[in-house]
């Protein structure tokens, strides 16, 4: 039964479920979602350094699945869940769109600004971001599904990412 | 978008009258930024405390903007808030523009100065 590997999917799964949403892949609906997620995890209660660690990061990763995996589409329903573990919170986000260039997760490179003004880049930043404060960044595409999981440490970050 | 001015002698203060700068607005921003430096004075002081969030599109307009007003104008950062900061300074942007604590850090000199 469907239902019974849900629960036993779940029960399987680390940690204890804070969020739960579906969206509509399109700028005010992702913006609601976000607002959302981030009143609740607010809540938990998060060090205000980590509140926005976890706003940058899904703001980025919801962007994305808007403006490339439902790009040509131009419509779809995104899924965001993230669980509270002891010393991280773990995100899982789902969507039906495009898979991601090579089936992997975009590098993100720093970008080179020892160049003149007119050639500072304004874009790619974003999976910087990403890697920047995430850990255990994994990509999968499941049949015609995208799964980006992640985790946010909620422990103290030394380096004060 | 809501961005307001005033000048004060050979400065803009372009003040951001929203709490995000994000994807939804990323464009609009950079189109009300063009119209407020097309006229203005040589330097330009963008106040950021009202912005508690800006993403990587809504950073990518604020260094459009920064080219757009250049070379003949030079645009300053003030009041940075935590999550913007953090922006800043992961993509190192913090090390490209001159970023004050607070816009009376230059009004403050300005009117001392005049």
């Amino acid at each position: 039964m469907g239902n019974e590997d849900h629960t036993q999917g779940r029960r399987a799964m680390p940690g204890a479920p804070v969020v739960h949403l579906f969206f509509q892949a399109e700028a005010s609906a992702v913006r609601r979602a976000l607002e959302t997620a981030m009143a609740v995890l607010r809540d938990l209660p998060l060090a205000a350094d980590r509140v926005g660690a976890v706003e940058i990061v899904l703001a980025e990763v919801l962007n994305n699945v808007v403006e490339h995996a439902y790009a040509e589409r131009g419509q779809g329903l995104v899924e965001l869940e993230v669980l509270r573990e002891a010393t991280a919170l773990s995100f899982r986000i789902g969507d039906d769109g495009r898979e991601m260039p090579q089936g992997m997760v975009p590098p993100g490179a720093a970008h080179d600004l020892d160049v003149r003004d007119s050639d500072l880049p304004e874009g790619g930043f974003g999976w910087f971001l990403i890697h920047e404060l995430t850990e255990d960044l994994v990509y999968r595409r499941l049949g015609p599904r995208n799964v980006l999981t992640f985790r946010i440490a909620i422990g103290g970050d030394p380096a004060g990412r | 978008m809501e961005l307001s001015y005033e000048d004060t002698g050979e400065l803009r203060v372009i003040t951001v009258q929203e709490d995000r700068i994000d994807a939804a607005v990323a464009i609009q921003f950079k189109d009300r930024m063009r119209e407020m430096t097309e006229t203005a004075p040589p330097r330009l002081l963008l106040d950021l405390s009202r912005v508690s969030f800006l993403d990587s599109s809504g950073l990518g307009a604020v260094v459009a903007a920064f080219k757009q007003a250049g070379p003949e104008r030079r645009l300053e950062l003030a009041g940075l808030t935590p999550t913007v900061e953090k922006v800043f300074k992961l993509t190192r942007m913090d090390s490209v523009f001159t970023i004050h604590a607070a816009v009376g850090d230059v009004t403050g000199l300005v009117a001392n100065a005049s």
